[in-house]
């Protein structure tokens, strides 16, 4: 789960000023529907770029069970998370998608002309003709510990990402957690600041073995405290942490801290997709079942995301869904065209499209 | 185990029963087919407090509970796995298991676990 959280805080750049980049289609989520939605997209000549706040491709089946099996994708008896991610990956390969990995559309508005301006966190912006929103259970963002009152000390002195590391140095900080994101913050943090405590539920870290090594003969010189234990109160005001109370297996310690990042890893919020003016139900956002067209004509909602009666949250039953929305986004972005409706085995067409010699 | 009792088991016809206590002291008794889980049972009845945003693929911490004490030898200690995943939950005790981790068997029929004031 770390790997997806350390992508999300390698986006750390001032936002972009940039032109926008122009595009047919933007897909939110890089989860295998919108993968899939790249291909049904590319068939019919409408190019796309994929955002997702992820650092990989794979969304939820990346992120959350890359190794477990998956037993109802037609075809495959058997496959991975990662494999199925891996197999779309290749199979979409011949239309160039562009992918902006590790960014969330943060903002969707649609313009005069009937197109849409959407912004990434990182300032980067898309003037897209269509928008598919395939964005799965939301975006993944971190944990936030249920320590009472924790949300008044957010950006102030408990950060869930180290955006700018000197904005540490010299803090007393507090690093709660015990995977790679836990143990690479200590490491890179340990020279800066005042002084640096870890604290981990249990001895034992599921990191990198070299980190925890690493960790381990920091703490044997000294420089690193290393704390078993768990937070159970903040201690501070005004959004200023002063130290927090932790249960040990000795019982109740005091550690003095001006700084917190905890690493409980991430979970799915519908995010900024809430902000965006469409219909909402239940945080899923409802699609007709002709063209998986939201409340916005131009904007489509595949997968997880939507909406509508008889929705089952299959797989499957998104590649569907991206199959019927490349069909009325088509016709958005190449008005006036004629489509005939071709099969990859046969069409000549679809083929030099794929690239089949 | 008899070739009855097996008969009747793959049958549906004998159920475990599980109690679900919450953080206000109330508790709910549901009846668990053996072979489900304990978090498909606490999902099949409604129990609140058990999220299980994963689905039970051991890939969240949202469906974390206490085993009572008389039960602890006999739902076992967390995998390895779970141990990982028991990292992202809060307030975990040596008593927490993910309860999709806990198959429904004969012998944990009478079974009792704590839902934690707060998944998370």
């Amino acid at each position: 789960m770390t790997a997806g959280l350390s992508a999300a805080e390698t986006n750390q750049g001032a936002p972009q000023q940039d032109a926008p980049i122009e595009a047919d289609a933007v897909i939110v989520g890089a989860g295998p529907i919108g993968l899939f939605a790249v291909f049904e997209l590319g068939l019919l000549d409408v190019k796309a770029h994929v955002i997702d706040i992820l650092g990989k491709p794979g969304g939820q089946c990346a992120e959350l069970y890359p190794e477990k099996p998956i037993y109802d994708v037609p075809g495959l008896p058997v496959v991975t998370g990662q494999e199925l991610t891996d197999r779309l990956m290749e199979q979409i390969k011949p239309f160039g998608a562009a992918f902006h990995l590790g960014e969330r559309i943060d903002g969707l508005a649609r313009r005069a002309d009937g197109t849409f301006e959407l912004m990434t966190d990182a300032g980067k912006r898309f003037i897209a003709k269509t928008v598919v929103i395939a964005a799965g259970g939301g975006s993944f963002t971190p944990k936030r510990p249920p320590l009472e009152g924790i949300e008044a000390f957010e950006g102030t002195s408990v950060f869930y990402a180290v955006r700018r590391m000197e904005d540490l140095r010299g803090k007393d900080v507090l690093i709660v957690g015990g995977g790679d994101s836990a143990l690479d913050w200590t490491l890179n943090l340990a020279p800066l600041a005042r002084s640096l405590t870890l604290m981990h539920r249990r001895d034992d870290f599921r990191g990198a073995p070299h980190s925890v090594e690493k960790m381990r003969s920091l703490v044997a010189e000294g420089t690193v405290k290393l704390v078993i234990g768990q937070v159970t109160k903040l201690e501070g005001s005004n959004g200023q942490l002063q130290g927090v109370m932790a249960k040990t297996a000795a019982g109740e310690e005091h550690i003095v801290c001006n700084a917190m990042l905890p690493f409980f890893g991430l979970t799915m919020k519908l995010g900024p997709i809430a902000d965006w003016g469409l219909n909402l139900d239940e945080n899923l956002v409802p699609a007709d079942t002709e063209k998986f067209e939201t409340s916005t004509p131009g904007i489509f909602a595949i997968g997880d995301i939507n909406t509508y009666p008889g929705k089952l949250k299959l797989i499957l039953s998104g590649f569907h869904e991206a199959a019927l929305m490349a069909q009325a986004a088509a016709r958005i972005v190449h008005p006036g065209r004629k489509f005939t409706f071709q099969y990859t085995t046969s069409s000549s067409s679809l083929q030099k499209k794929l690239g089949v010699k | 185990m008899s070739a009855t009792l097996r008969m009747l088991q793959e049958a549906g016809a004998i159920m475990v029963k599980i109690t679900f206590i919450q953080p206000d002291g109330s508790s709910q008794t549901v009846q668990a087919e053996p072979g489900m889980t304990v978090m498909e049972a606490a999902k099949s009845n409604d129990v609140p407090g058990i999220d299980a945003e994963c689905g039970g693929a051991c890939a969240c911490a949202t469906c974390h509970v206490f085993v009572d004490e008389a039960w602890r030898a006999r739902t076992g200690a967390a995998g390895d796995m779970e141990e990982d995943m028991l990292d992202f939950a809060f307030d975990v005790r040596p008593e927490s298991r993910l309860c999709c981790q806990i198959k429904v068997k004969t012998d944990l029929d009478g079974l009792i676990v704590r839902v934690p004031a707060k998944q998370f």
